[in-house]
């Protein structure tokens, strides 16, 4: 995943040093944290394969593939909202809300899946929006107005669900969402196409710079990246095909993160995010309309959290009261931290929601295996993020040693 | 430097009153192009408000404006703008987390052409490349335009801050104590700076409190003074002691001064104070 972050995250800016040294600095530093994170799931990796060695056999991979999907869905909201420098801990909430919908139009009202499905994200987005408005207009704190969300939404669920307090789900379009896998075939015509529009995508922005007379630090970085994000992803469609093929969940969930970071790092809108995230006031005087902005990100987010409830409720074919609930909110937001996504605003890629689901799925997959109870489970987790976030610090520090704030 | 022909900006009688405050009292002020005017008065003398009046931050209450001999009402930051007139604040209002040329085009970026611009996506090889000629135009030089503006030094930024005024093409440009707590070789890169924005032709308004760079960098120095106008010398010409004690109306500064009328009653008698 080292490539991936780091080519994708900085693909329309790659080698933008102007020296070659400058280059190679800039591999290396932009992805510090990935580099840290991966080494992480090394060390993952190699704890529970020690001590059981189906953990990384084909079957438990793609098992693990489709336990991330839902909170690395909702945490590629979460990153839009850690990137102002906010919070939505009403996520967890909004995706069993949302789902909660779909269930009921679908079941109750036949609704067609397509249909339910669109309602049921038009309700997170339209949460979202509400959210956004009140923190932006009234100037409240987004922890509080997302706290509050959190409690209404919850309790909405259980109106949603009625007495019987949960809906098995039968519609075969949304139980496949994240129960249907791709033929040998097509998961390797996937792995070349991606291969292919990566490959396209560093070809024509590096032609550009050189065209544009910008000194580069010449095509080897990119070629690095480019080889590297080919080996990772031949390998993962290897595996994938080895057990059941590549997930349509998996796909999707990829399909969101790669559109989401070209928001984030290629669009006007991501740079305004950005920018608010660094110095909202530097950005109101620039002419950005700030709270805009903020209202568009928490739309985002609460979209992002009912798409990722869709798939929880089609995993598990049903939607009941705990949907949404336990710690899928902390999960979700710990996941993008943990993989280097700042809570100060300002930093981070939509890659760390990808990553950080890895991080936090492994270990509860692992710890599964080994059949630790939920009282471990939870310690370790909690550790990790303790971990993840002191290491977040200690490298801002830093950084506002060497002057960089 | 040559002060040609007719005022770019001209301020007459311009009045502006906080509650009980008289900020500004029918102060007149003008700055031509290719020149460069210090403001300089002790704090709360009103340079800010000025410049705020003039920046369509806190319009005046009274007095005209005008804008290449033309009169012009600027009620908002916007008008000042689209005038042509750019501020650099002392703050700067940068995004530490962004790098140069994303600060220097924050809130105007360049759209690449193509499909891209349905999603408003950025076009950095041209941003870079202005950037890159911007700078070098200025000759601020600045390690990469791809360091973060947090990671520059106080007179980097300030540098950045104010090729970042030019971006707009404006034709006065004011500076807010643009050399206030840099070190000595960082000040003379950013008095290089306004040299460079002076051969450009443009006005430049300097608000300062270091009257060793106002005399290093101004054509003619303009004295606030509670309020009014306390003193307007050509930097050629006078010293710092002239410029001190009108600034703090001690003594005699070389009289544009005129009578300091109370409030009310406008008596007018006793000068200085």
């Amino acid at each position: 995943m080292s490539a991936a972050e780091s080519t994708v995250a900085d693909g329309g800016q790659d080698g933008q040093g102007s020296t070659r040294g400058q280059a190679i600095r800039r591999l290396v530093q932009g992805d510090l944290s990935s580099v840290r994170v991966v080494l992480g799931l090394v060390v993952i990796a190699i704890i529970f394969q020690v001590q059981e060695d189906r953990f990384l056999s084909a079957q438990n991979l793609t098992n693990l593939m489709l336990q991330i999907t839902t909170i690395g869905l909702i945490s590629v909201g979460i990153v839009y909202v850690l990137l102002l420098g906010e919070i939505d801990l009403s996520v967890g909430a909004v995706s069993g809300l949302s789902a909660a919908v779909m269930a009921v139009l679908s079941v109750n009202h036949g609704w067609n899946a397509y249909l339910a499905i669109a309602a049921a994200v038009a309700v997170g987005a339209a949460i979202g929006f509400l959210q956004g408005s009140l923190f932006s207009r009234f100037v409240v704190p987004s922890f509080v107005v997302t706290l509050a969300g959190l409690l209404a939404w919850e309790g909405a669920l259980l109106q949603v669900l009625g007495k019987t307090g949960s809906l098995n789900i039968n519609d075969p379009k949304i139980t496949g969402l994240a129960n249907t896998f791709y033929s040998d075939t097509v998961g390797w015509i996937f792995a070349a196409a991606i291969i292919a529009a990566y490959g396209a995508v560093l070809a024509m922005g590096y032609r550009k710079r050189v065209a544009a007379g910008l000194g580069d630090g010449g095509p080897l970085p990119l070629i690095i990246r480019f080889v590297f994000l080919s080996a990772i992803v031949i390998a993962a469609v290897a595996i994938l095909n080895s057990d059941r093929g590549v997930p349509l969940a998996v796909m999707i969930l990829l399909g969101f993160v790669v559109g989401m970071e070209y928001v984030a790092k290629r669009t006007t809108f991501g740079r305004h995010v950005f920018a608010v995230g660094g110095n909202a006031e530097a950005a109101r005087r620039a002419g950005i309309r700030v709270n805009a902005v903020r209202v568009a990100v928490f739309t985002i987010s609460g979209s992002m959290a009912a798409i990722g409830g869709v798939m929880a409720a089609s995993r598990l074919f049903a939607v009941n009261q705990n949907s949404g609930g336990n710690e899928l909110l902390l999960l979700a937001i710990a996941g993008p931290v943990i993989a280097g996504t700042s809570l100060f605003g300002g930093r981070g890629s939509v890659w760390t929601a990808l990553l950080g689901a890895l991080v936090i799925g492994s270990i509860s997959n692992g710890m599964d295996l080994l059949s630790l109870s939920s009282a471990v489970k939870l310690m370790v987790t909690g550790g990790v993020l303790l971990l993840a976030v002191l290491v977040d610090a200690v490298a801002r520090q830093q950084r506002q040693t060497s002057g960089r704030v | 430097m040559a002060t040609n022909g007719t005022p770019l900006l001209e301020l007459e009688g311009i009045s502006k009153r906080f509650g009980p405050v008289q900020a500004l009292d029918r102060v007149d002020f003008t700055v031509s192009a290719g020149e460069v005017v210090g403001l300089v008065g002790d704090n709360g003398a009103g340079k800010s408000t000025l410049v705020k009046a003039i920046a369509g931050i806190n319009p005046p209450d009274e007095g005209t404006i005008r804008f290449e001999g033309r009169e012009v009402r600027i009620h908002r930051p916007q008008d000042a703008t689209d005038l042509g007139i750019a501020t650099v604040y002392q703050d700067l209002a940068l995004c530490d987390n962004l790098d140069v040329v994303n600060n220097l085009f924050l809130g105007r970026e360049e759209i690449a052409p193509g499909p891209g611009t349905v999603s408003r996506q950025l076009d950095e090889v041209k941003m870079e490349h202005e950037t890159a000629d911007l700078l070098s135009n200025l000759a601020v030089t600045i390690p990469s335009l791809r360091s973060e503006v947090g990671t520059l030094s106080g007179g980097q930024r300030q540098q950045v801050a104010v090729a970042r005024s030019l971006l707009g093409e404006p034709k006065v440009v004011m500076l807010d104590e643009p050399t206030a707590a840099l070190g000595v070789p960082q000040t003379r890169q950013v008095l290089e700076l306004i040299r460079k924005l002076r051969e450009r032709n443009l006005g430049v308004v300097v608000i300062s409190h270091n009257l060793v760079d106002v005399f290093a960098i101004c054509d003619r120095v303009f004295v606030l003074r509670l309020g009014k106008a306390a003193g307007e010398f050509k930097a050629e010409e006078a010293t710092e002691e002239h410029v001190v004690a009108a600034i703090t109306g001690v003594g005699d500064g070389r009289e544009k001064n005129q009578q300091e009328p109370d409030e009310t009653e406008r008596k007018p008698e006793e000068e200085g104070a």
